[in-house]
């Protein structure tokens, strides 16, 4: 096998199209906060990134995929592609890390020290008769950011509705949905393995059912709580960090499921084989690894 | 011999024609090359910053600029000097070095490759451009501290937010590169131990980059949110804290200072070894100190604050595992020296520049020992002593090793031998400035003279002119080394494949041409 050898692309004006495609997303994304509340069309220029971001990205997949399909690419060069996946999702670890390293650090020292606890308490004297408590709903300066009315821990919906308050928290559903989907897409990992296509896209199918389902019932939960517990990105550090990293993970989820999306229709125009899917095996790591954020998510935001 | 060329009908012939080679190319040469005019062309622009400041600062008073364009000057010769200099650099040199070292035919993502660079211009291109809008661009200093960069940062702050996330992407893209291609593209034989030391220093810089980098993402997004979507992340009256801000900063820029080094230690280890005709004292020791040191770094981030008001307890711990690090460095040092020791040195230009290395960095690393000690920085804290001290391990140090490693394999890339008399010039010339720029600011530092200030008080004004002699020195002697670079490229001696005497056996790399093929090892040596 090691006589083929590793094959070196062509020049490719994919990346340089990419690239450009950045630069407009910087003046585009800039401009748009900065002109937010006017009459501007910068956002034109954003959404116009966007859409060459797809677009290139739709043919430089497109181009990878034939050349696996030509047959261009040796064992050494597939597992390149499994080196860069796995480094990829180390790097998205360690950008949730920094929004937990933020939360660990509000939670146990900047809220506590503002409420006179500890050895740095002396902040207190900024906002005397201020108190620490988490969640947050009293914020230190409560007419610049007004706290929340309620909450999305486990605790309150057990305070306030009992057993039946449990049952009716979304957090709840959302754990069965993104952990069963975790399996099925292992178990459509396992189809695919043993050659079963029907199978295989019966199972893909239900995770992507699943990872919708989640989005869902996290919009749900969004609007429950702009509408209900007057719980927004404004309301002081608890909003910003609940919003902020469930916001992101859903993002991610999202972007996971569109890429499972992508695999279940290369999976019925016939990609795909017993032992050559590495496509569908990163979007399937890429699953895994958003269930393993909403685990820690679960843990951090919503239970303790 | 199977090559390339088979099994693809548009043929590897060689590069394209015009412009659309650079724009267009998947060869790691080529982007290796446009890496390095890129980190040099910054060089310059970062460089005339520092001219700017220095010339305000000749005398005391305000003469040249108001304080708020001062303000812009330290803050972008800073960022441009970090991301748009030194790292750019290193990429360049992994990018030309790491495949010819390790026998792999290119990288082993080669049009992420081109991505990972051609992202630099676009972002530095931004960030360049806010200087020129009505609102002037960051002025916050490098280190962006909330709220000085959320709450009373220009508007223009989106835009470096937002150029700051594309050089995160590029790097982050760039380092899953070399990963992959160290990891995965090594000759047969090539065990990890017997890695070149460029390779090893790459391999665990990458590592701490996307280790990183995406830290630095999070808290620009913080950044973000906070300025222009109302979250409270680093506003107290939130219930957050702009100390979270340095939190999150230094646990990405502690590693980032490794990340600026790492690889100046390996081209150091290179260059040493083969100018004293003795293969590198303590191999597997070397290795070893890179990943202390790098694991290290994760874990002394709060020694750039402390003054900052932390418990007592972490300002002891921050302080104790800062010193440890002395340790893997010291190895590194005493290793460079026990391999000089009873060799046949000649001093040839790259040698001069790592022996400097060796000597002026380890003053920059006393200064930061000097630095990490609690009481000792509450007093240094903020002053030209700490201006000093990274200057001392990003210019003699980080710089050198750039300067050296160019110096070392211009030979190969060009083909062509630089010229020594002049090389030495540029040596001794850099030498001399770089020490009357930077060796004074210790002294006005220990004597209370605050950094990031357009003006000073009376008792610093001699030592003040004096650096700035040096520092226009220093500045204008590096417009020799363009001329020397520009020089070897267009003629001279035609250097060997070994270029150096004895290089033969100490790296794959000195077995192929000078200049090499466009497509290296198409087919794998075998390493015994």
């Amino acid at each position: 096998m090691s006589q083929q050898p590793y094959y070196v692309p062509e020049s490719s004006k994919l990346p340089f199209a990419m690239a450009v495609s950045l630069l407009l997303f910087i003046i585009g994304a800039s401009n748009t906060v900065i002109d937010a509340g006017t009459e501007s069309n910068s956002y034109l220029i954003l959404l116009l990134s966007f859409a060459m971001i797809w677009v290139t990205m739709y043919f430089w997949f497109k181009q990878t995929i034939q050349e696996n399909h030509a047959g261009l690419n040796n064992p050494m060069l597939k597992d390149s592609y499994v080196y860069g996946m796995a480094w990829f999702i180390f790097s998205e670890v360690m950008f949730f890390f920094a929004f937990f390293f933020a939360l660990a650090y509000i939670r146990n020292f900047a809220v506590p020290w503002l409420g006179g606890e500890g050895e740095k308490g002396l902040a207190n004297m900024l906002w005397p008769g201020f108190e620490a408590s988490w969640p947050l709903m009293i914020t230190p300066d409560q007419a610049v950011f007004a706290g929340p009315e309620k909450d999305m821990s486990l605790a309150t919906a057990y305070n306030s509705g009992g057993l039946g308050g449990v049952l009716g928290w979304l957090p709840l559903w959302n754990t069965v949905f993104l952990l069963t989907s975790s399996l099925t897409v292992h178990i459509a990992h396992l189809a695919l393995k043993e050659g079963n296509r029907r199978k295989f896209n019966i199972w893909l199918g239900m995770t992507l059912i699943l990872g919708y389902l989640f989005v869902f019932v996290q919009g749900l939960e969004y609007y429950e709580a702009y509408a209900h517990y007057g719980l927004t990105l404004n309301t002081g550090i608890y909003g910003t960090t609940f919003f902020m990293l469930t916001g992101f993970h859903g993002f991610h989820v999202c972007l996971g499921a569109i890429i499972l999306t992508i695999m279940l229709f290369r999976s019925l125009k016939g990609h795909f084989t017993a032992d050559d899917h590495f496509g569908f095996e990163a979007g399937s790591w890429y699953w895994h690894f958003v269930d393993v954020v909403w685990v820690c998510l679960v843990a951090f935001v919503y239970v303790m | 011999m199977s090559t390339v060329v088979e099994t693809h009908d548009h043929g590897h012939h060689g590069p394209a024609k015009g412009l659309s080679r650079w724009l267009f190319t998947t060869n790691h040469k080529d982007i290796g090359t446009l890496y390095l005019w890129f980190s040099f062309i910054m060089l310059f622009i970062g460089g005339s910053m520092a001219m700017v400041i220095r010339a305000e600062l000749f005398q005391p008073g305000l003469q040249i600029v108001q304080p708020e364009f001062f303000n812009q000057m330290t803050t972008n010769h800073g960022l441009i000097m970090v991301f748009g200099v030194i790292m750019p650099a290193f990429v360049g040199l992994a990018n030309w070095m790491l495949p010819i070292q390790i026998g792999a035919p290119d990288m082993a993502l080669p049009r992420l490759n081109n991505l990972s660079f051609w992202l630099l211009p676009m972002a530095f291109g931004i960030l360049i451009s806010t200087l020129f809008m009505p609102e002037g661009g960051p002025n916050f200093g490098w280190t962006f501290y909330a709220p000085l960069s959320t709450t009373y940062a220009p508007s223009t702050v989106n835009f470096f937010i937002f150029s700051v996330h594309v050089m995160g992407v590029s790097s982050i893209l760039g380092s899953i590169n070399i990963i992959t291609t160290i990891f995965n593209m090594r000759a047969p034989g090539m065990t990890l131990m017997k890695m070149p030391l460029f390779v090893w220093s790459w391999l665990i810089t990458a590592y701490l980059l996307i280790a990183v980098m995406p830290v630095l993402a999070g808290v620009v997004t913080m950044m973000l949110m906070d300025i222009n979507f109302g979250t409270s992340f680093f506003n107290a009256a939130g219930g957050g804290d702009p100390v979270l801000f340095q939190h999150v900063f230094w646990f990405f820029g502690h590693p980032e200072v490794y990340i600026m080094i790492l690889p100046a230690f390996g081209i150091v280890s290179h260059i040493i070894e083969t100018f004293s005709r003795k293969p590198i004292f303590g191999y597997s020791s070397m290795v070893y100190a890179m990943a202390s040191i790098a694991i290290l770094s994760f874990v002394v981030w709060a020694h750039h604050m402390f003054t900052v008001g932390m418990p007592l307890a972490g300002e002891l711990f921050f302080m104790y595992s800062t010193m440890l690090i002395a340790i893997p460095t010291g190895v590194k040092v005493f290793n460079w020296v026990a391999t000089m020791f009873r060799g046949s040195i000649t001093f040839e230009t790259p040698m001069l520049f790592s022996i400097a290395f060796v000597a002026l960095f380890t003053i920059g690393g006393f200064s930061g020992l000097m630095l990490a000690i609690v009481p000792a920085d509450f007093q240094y804290h903020d002053t030209y002593f700490v201006v000093a001290h990274f200057h001392y391990v990003l210019v003699p140090g980080a710089l050198f090793g750039i300067i050296a490693g160019a110096y070392y394999w211009l030979p190969k890339w060009t083909g062509n031998m630089y010229d020594e008399t002049l090389g030495k010039l540029h040596f001794w010339l850099t030498f001399i400035s770089v020490n009357v720029t930077f060796f004074p600011m210790h002294f006005v530092g220990l004597a209370g003279m605050p950094r990031r200030y357009p003006d000073y008080a009376l008792q610093f004004a001699d030592f003040n002119a004096l650096i700035s002699v040096g520092a226009f020195m220093f500045g204008l002697t590096q417009l020799l080394f363009l001329f020397i670079v520009i020089k070897t490229i267009r003629s001279g001696k035609q250097a060997t494949p070994e270029v150096w005497e004895g290089a033969g056996d100490l790296g794959l790399e000195w077995t192929l041409s000078s200049p090499p093929p466009y497509h290296s090892f198409t087919v794998q040596p075998q390493v015994k």
